[in-house]
């Protein structure tokens, strides 16, 4: 049997078991690479962890681009048959939610350099200059998209924490194969 | 017939003599004291995708003395304030005067010794010296030219590129560049 690299009907491929750790644990450094680097007293520090923060913001956001194109383009699987009516109805919209965050956040965090007067070049991983967006600069479209970038920060947290506790619900409580699928490109792991 | 000749050879002597030469560094030698009010010193770093960052010192004081038989024995010392640091953005200027930068709680000065004048034409000069920054001390190289002399007030155009990592304040490269492209306007009041 060759290695499953798309989705079927029943689990997930390894790209899209990939693309979702990948971007998981990276959502997750970010979030925290984000609450110290604006608290740290070291300025130096603190503006090199801030080219990191926005080095791995691009490097999201071209993953979860991949992932969203990734997504329209293989089938999903079926929830297992041990999944409820009210969450059946109730995860698209949270997994729906979860992909607007995904996207809204790095891209309120582009607009934030965007117009910020400091004027800072953004160089992801020193490799080469991205772009600003055509957006005009000005100290109150900076706070306003730094207002926007740290509430949409967490509430994806929040987020995240829900689907997480989801998913651990699913395989201690309901111990069905949801969080199993995403491990490996399984169907035969049905704990049921 | 002699005076005839000799008021041909004035005239030519008049002609042939270079209009920069009205004020020649031999000319102008004696000791200056820099005049802050009258005088600037900008600096320029350039960043990646054009552009670049600029600002001024607004506080520092400096000594010119033009030795009058060897100009190559002349004296340049100059002292910057960097907490006087502008580029127009308060933020900018915070992170300059921190501990990223300048460091201005613990290093309050930047200083200049010059160890070498090499005149380079006659209204020009290579100043060697030693800079001093955040405890660091190295070789340093500017150009001066002599932009005039008026009633004991004498004007330089001073230019010079310095590499910031040498002093530990590389903070932000690549993105930023090592170099920084000073460009000082010098008056100074004999005396």
């Amino acid at each position: 049997m060759p290695t499953p690299i798309t989705n079927s009907p029943t689990r997930y491929g390894w790209v899209a078991i990939l693309l979702h750790w990948l971007i998981g644990i990276i959502f997750i450094g970010q979030f925290g690479l984000g609450f110290i680097m604006v608290r740290i007293e070291s300025q130096r520090t603190a503006f090199e962890l801030i080219q990191l923060h926005k080095s791995f913001g691009f490097l999201l956001l071209g993953l979860i681009i991949l992932r969203i194109a990734w997504r329209l383009g293989n089938t999903a699987p079926a929830l297992p048959a041990s999944v409820g009516s009210l969450e059946r109805r109730t995860a698209p919209l949270a997994h729906l939610a979860l992909y607007a965050f995904q996207l809204a956040l790095p891209l309120s965090g582009w607009a934030l350099v965007s117009v910020s007067m400091l004027e800072i070049p953004t160089m992801p991983f020193n490799l080469f200059v991205m772009p600003n967006l055509p957006l005009g600069l000005s100290d109150a479209a900076e706070g306003f998209w730094a207002a926007a970038h740290w509430y949409l920060a967490y509430a994806g947290a929040a987020l995240v924490a829900l689907h997480a506790l989801a998913a651990l619900r699913h395989h201690f409580w309901l111990r069905d194969s949801v969080l199993t699928r995403m491990i490996t490109p399984s169907s035969a792991r049905d704990m049921e | 017939m002699y005076a005839r000749i000799f008021g041909l050879a004035a005239v030519a002597a008049c002609l042939a003599m270079p209009v920069s030469a009205a004020v020649d560094l031999g000319g102008a030698a004696g000791s200056y004291t820099v005049n802050p009010a009258s005088s600037s010193i900008r600096f320029s770093i350039g960043k990646v995708g054009g552009g670049g960052l600029d600002g001024a010192f607004g506080r520092f004081k400096g000594s010119i003395r033009i030795d009058n038989s060897d100009v190559g024995r002349s004296q340049v010392n100059f002292t910057i304030y960097p907490d006087s640091v502008g580029t127009g953005q308060g933020r900018i200027d915070a992170f300059l005067r921190s501990d990223a930068v300048f460091d201005v709680a613990n290093s309050p000065e930047i200083q200049f010794r010059s160890t070498s004048v090499t005149r380079t034409s006659d209204t020009t000069a290579l100043i060697s010296g030693r800079l001093t920054a955040r405890g660091k001390t190295f070789a340093e190289k500017f150009t001066a030219e002599l932009g005039g002399l008026k009633g004991g007030t004498i004007k330089f155009h001073v230019t010079g590129k310095v590499l910031r990592s040498r002093y530990g304040m590389d903070v932000g490269t690549p993105i930023y560049s090592n170099i920084v492209d000073f460009d000082m306007t010098l008056t100074g009041k004999r005396g």
